[in-house]
């Protein structure tokens, strides 16, 4: 029988009521009184001078508040970049300012030029055409290769090229994977794209920046995944206001997928203007501002190859990526294709030897950053793409050419500096193999050409790093910030609780899972227990949400501080009862003296706690309020097997997905209905990615895929349901929960699968094709057929 | 600026609007209506679905002006005034069918006017009927299931819960 609460059981989300009736509070619904509106005029040329900005007509024009431009910022602070690399030669990397609006020169289409403010959003955009601009274009530098070629034109002058680092990973290991790659008896080669992508969570980015004369305090309204980090970054890199006197808040938020973790110039510039004007300043983005404006993800290219001795056991791996980082560094850019990727390239697998090497480059487009993965999707591409070309190249089945080489025994220290804590590589493949009917494959690849289509099936794995991260351990990787979460949990007199949390649910549903945990652990239901989140005056000093860390992290922090809770809830209940602590035990809500008849209940203890008449004055304080703060002593690392069944149309190239089944090890579940959730919606954006999305420059650096109409979003009829399990668990160890995080994995795992099968459908058929790059359109599948 | 009067949720409801405002903006901006909600500017993405006159409109796209005199019909009007949940709202919440909620307020005016003209709509016409409609975070695998579950089929075949 499935739990009816607590932990392991599916309550519906509370949350659900709020956003089915309308009534949710987003962004975009705060109107503050007397709020004036931003437009901000954005370059349309990828790379250029600029001469001259005349905002005299355009200021004249009605209800203009006043315009702001680059020249307005000169004394201000730029946009921090939160993740310093060190190349592979021992050098810092480069690391170029990023102002707020634009000085000098614009560097990508989208780079803000000027800002207007008005008191209609129609009169900002009106105003904004009339701003005369005078432009020197420059040659625009996009293909990364070409980017970092001496003599390329440099996104920035002062830079000393358009390299931000050259990093080796392990550097030490450089020669032996060279010569073991030399020797081997087999070697397979894939050089390869992961197509740049856009996040595009459905809620476009929003700020509404306020400011109070009378205290002198800022408030930033803001569509974030991490208030604390943006009130941290932005108070006291760009505009040097201390942390009391700024808050952030960061309401209901639309989904987020890692666009909404950065610091960006719209939030410094409301916060800005509002106190430079003294009125509250708002900013809606259109969705076509955001393809220009909000960081993308991925955008990679590589070449990786794969050592085999002559019993097909994998000796050495080497891969060399391009990654881009657009025109600025966003955030945590640096970050992404280095500790998120390198990392993660053993995958699965012992392979004793690897080497990563990751130029990152500057390019005249948008800056990239993480995506749902982040890293780890870029890593378990190409990982899992070239592992099953050497299966086809030597003739082997590429299930058991994984499960032969599987990392069977826990903790296992990878040659890439992690250490797995556990996992069951084999279990979740035997799970797929289950719930994907893989035995019936044949049968349905004969029923698929009996209509005249071919048919694939495409399996892999992946393993990640979620729950970012040791403190200690990224401040010495390069990270400017630190990587525990918190909680403050305040129970009230008559026993019911709120949690304040330093995470952030923008579609998570923080609100049903996380009282799930702390009802399991006290013995009362869940409807006694609150959570507020995503108010900087309200919360603890916390990291926020992304990487798969919310419960690994945020959730340990509020364990450590429920059980500061019980403990002295114990010392309370030991005074009344006239008993030892050590003698109480907490079950069910009710607080027993062991081996005796006498208890009382958790109201009972928490009322005393507030009237504290018959209580322990001389020993402990009145009150029941804890704060935790949880630094992680490790990455926790999510597992799975994925199985894709595609039909492809030998006429058009069209790839139907036809079957689509995921096997994940996240460890201890607490609400199975959501991670159900996390998986699906990590599944569509995955089939996203193989299928249909991509993110297109021209070579001048218009960007062609700007809105809805251009960048094919997944819809209902490009998706199948799903089989998703999660029965196979080995708990994380080092977690006083055991989770591991759920979160990303379906983004991680899906896209080889979906291009694993694609290519097995077209070997089915005698086509000579090893591999295609994403997004497998029908156009390309077409040309690979019949190339 | 022109004056426009329109039935909205079963209550009348007036303004001045400029001769451009959209039918979104009159709905979040002049009466507050913000459930209804903005998520793109091409009229793909179909979170401003409402009903006007019965028919599913993405709000966004029509005038408010063109609405004069029309009955509009958003989702702060769909549950009960006791604050019960319509069928399909309890579908979405009891299969999940939703995740950051943005998307929802569409997808669900959008489901009501597919199970208005087809009270049975097998899985592929559910997920053909929601052409217009984008959802970020689940995939579409619990929308379709509870849309399903709304019209009173069996989901329980369904994987996964």
């Amino acid at each position: 029988m499935p739990k009816d609460s607590g932990i392991g059981a599916s309550p519906k989300r509370r949350e659900d009521v709020r956003f089915l009736t309308g009534t949710g509070n987003y962004t975009d619904d705060i109107n503050l009184n007397g709020q004036a509106y931003v437009h901000f005029l954005r370059s349309d040329v990828a790379h250029g001078r600029l001469v001259s900005v005349d905002t005299s007509d355009a200021a004249a024009m009605p209800g203009v508040v006043r315009i702001f431009t680059g020249a307005d910022f000169e004394g201000v602070g730029g946009l921090p970049c939160g993740w310093q690399v060190t190349d592979r030669f021992g050098e810092v990397m480069q690391e170029p300012a990023h102002p707020v609006l634009a000085q000098g020169k614009v560097r990508h289409v989208g780079d803000p030029i000027a800002a207007v403010v008005a008191d209609t959003p129609e009169q900002a955009r009106d105003a904004a055409e009339a701003i005369a601009v005078e432009m020197e274009e420059l040659p625009a530098v996009i293909n990364m290769k070409e980017a970092v070629k001496d003599g390329a034109t440099k996104v920035h002058d002062d830079l000393t090229s358009n390299l931000c680092y050259d990093w080796g990973f392990v550097e030490e290991n450089r020669e032996a994977v060279d010569k073991a790659i030399q020797d081997a008896a087999h070697v397979t080669t894939l050089e390869l794209v992961n197509n740049r992508l856009v996040a595009n969570p459905m809620e476009p980015r929003v700020a509404v920046g306020d400011f109070n004369r009378a205290t002198g305090e800022s408030t930033l309204y803001t569509t974030s995944q991490n208030p604390h980090v943006i009130r941290l970054l932005m108070g006291a890199f760009v505009l040097g206001i201390p942390e009391h006197k700024l808050r952030v808040v960061a309401p209901d938020v639309g989904g987020g997928f890692g666009s909404k973790i950065f610091h960006y110039a719209e939030e410094a510039f409301c916060t800005f203007a509002a106190k430079a004007l003294n009125r509250a300043v708002k900013w809606t983005s259109s969705r076509s501002e955001a393809f220009m404006s909000d960081a993308h993800g991925r955008d990679h290219v590589t070449k990786i190859e794969l050592a085999l001795d002559a019993d097909n056991n994998f000796t050495a791996l080497r891969t060399e990526t391009y990654a881009n980082m657009g025109a600025y560094l966003s955030t945590f850019a640096p970050s992404v294709p280095t500790w998120l990727h390198g990392t993660l390239m053993a995958g699965n697998y012992k392979t004793p030897l690897i080497y990563v090497n990751v130029k990152a480059v500057f390019t005249n487009t948008v800056a990239v950053d993480a995506y749902r993965g982040a890293g780890r999707p870029e890593a378990t591409y190409q990982l899992e793409r070239v592992i099953d070309k050497a299966a086809r190249e030597l003739g082997v089945d590429p299930i058991a050419l994984r499960r032969q080489n599987f990392i069977t025994e826990f903790p296992y220290a990878t040659p890439v500096a992690v250490e797995y804590d556990t996992g069951d590589y084999v279990a979740t493949m035997d799970k797929l193999e289950e719930i994907a009917d893989l035995s019936g494959f044949a049968a349905r690849r004969a029923a698929s050409e009996a209509k005249g289509k071919l048919r694939g099936l495409g399996v892999n794995c992946y393993i990640e790093a979620c729950g970012i991260a040791p403190s200690n351990l990224v401040g010495q990787l390069g990270a400017r910030a630190g990587l525990y979460e918190s909680a403050t949990v305040r129970v009230n007199a008559t026993g019911g609780i709120v949690v304040m949390t330093g995470s952030h649910s923008h579609g998570q549903g923080h609100e049903t899972s996380f009282p799930q945990v702390i009802a399991d652990m006290i013995g009362i239901p869940e409807d006694m227990v609150e959570i507020e989140h995503g108010d900087t005056a309200n919360t603890p000093m916390g990291m926020g949400t992304y990487g798969s860390r919310s419960l690994a992290v945020g959730g340990s922090a509020m364990v450590r501080a429920t059980e500061k809770i019980i403990a002295k809830a114990k010392k309370i209940a030991a005074h009344i009862l006239e008993a030892s602590d050590a003698d109480i035990e907490l079950k069910d809500g009710q607080f027993t003296v062991a081996g005796t008849d006498k208890s009382l209940a958790w109201g009972d203890v928490t009322l005393a706690a507030y009237v504290p008449h018959n209580y322990p004055l001389e020993d402990i304080e009145p009150g029941l309020e804890e704060t935790a703060f949880y630094d992680p002593a490790n990455f926790t690392y999510p597992s799975g097997a994925y199985a894709c069944e595609v039909e492809v149309d030998p006429d058009t190239g069209k790839v139907t997905i036809e079957s689509f089944a995921a096997a994940d090890d996240f460890g201890n579940i607490v609400n199975p209905m959501i991670v159900d959730g996390q998986v699906h919606g990590g599944i569509g954006q995955g089939i996203g990615q193989a299928l249909l999305e991509g993110c297109v420059y021209d070579e001048d650096g218009q960007l062609l895929s700007a809105s809805f109409m251009d960048y094919a979003m997944p819809r209902a009829d490009d998706l199948p349901f799903y089989k998703v399990d999660h029965s196979c668990q080995t708990p994380c160890t080092h977690n006083p929960l055991g989770v591991k995080g759920c979160g990303e994995a379906g983004a991680i795992g899906t896209p080889p699968a979906v291009v694993n099968a694609v290519v097995d459908a077209l070997q089915s058929a005698g086509k000579d094709v090893t591999h295609i790059d994403m997004p497998l359109s029908p156009a390309r599948v077409w040309a690979a057929m019949n190339g | 600026m022109v004056k426009v009067t329109m039935t909205v949720n079963g209550r009348t409801a007036s303004g001045e609007v400029e001769g451009r405002t959209l039918l979104s903006g009159f709905l979040r901006e002049e009466l507050g209506l913000t459930g209804t909600h903005v998520g793109c500017d091409t009229s793909q993405c179909g979170a401003c679905v409402v009903h006007v006159d019965g028919k599913a409109v993405k709000s966004c796209t029509m005038l408010a002006a063109e609405a004069d005199g029309a009955e509009i019909a958003t989702i702060e009007g769909q549950a009960a005034p006791d604050g019960t949940l319509n069928v399909i709202q309890q579908a979405f919440q009891d299969h999940h069918g939703l995740q950051c909620g943005f998307c929802t307020p569409g997808m669900v005016m959008s489901a009501a006017a597919l199970l208005k003209d087809n009270p049975k709509p097998s899985e592929q016409e559910i997920r053909e009927y929601l052409e217009g409609n984008l959802c970020r975070c689940t995939g579409y695998h619990n929308i379709v299931k509870a849309i399903m579950a709304a019209s009173g089929q069996d989901v329980s075949a369904v994987a996964a819960e």
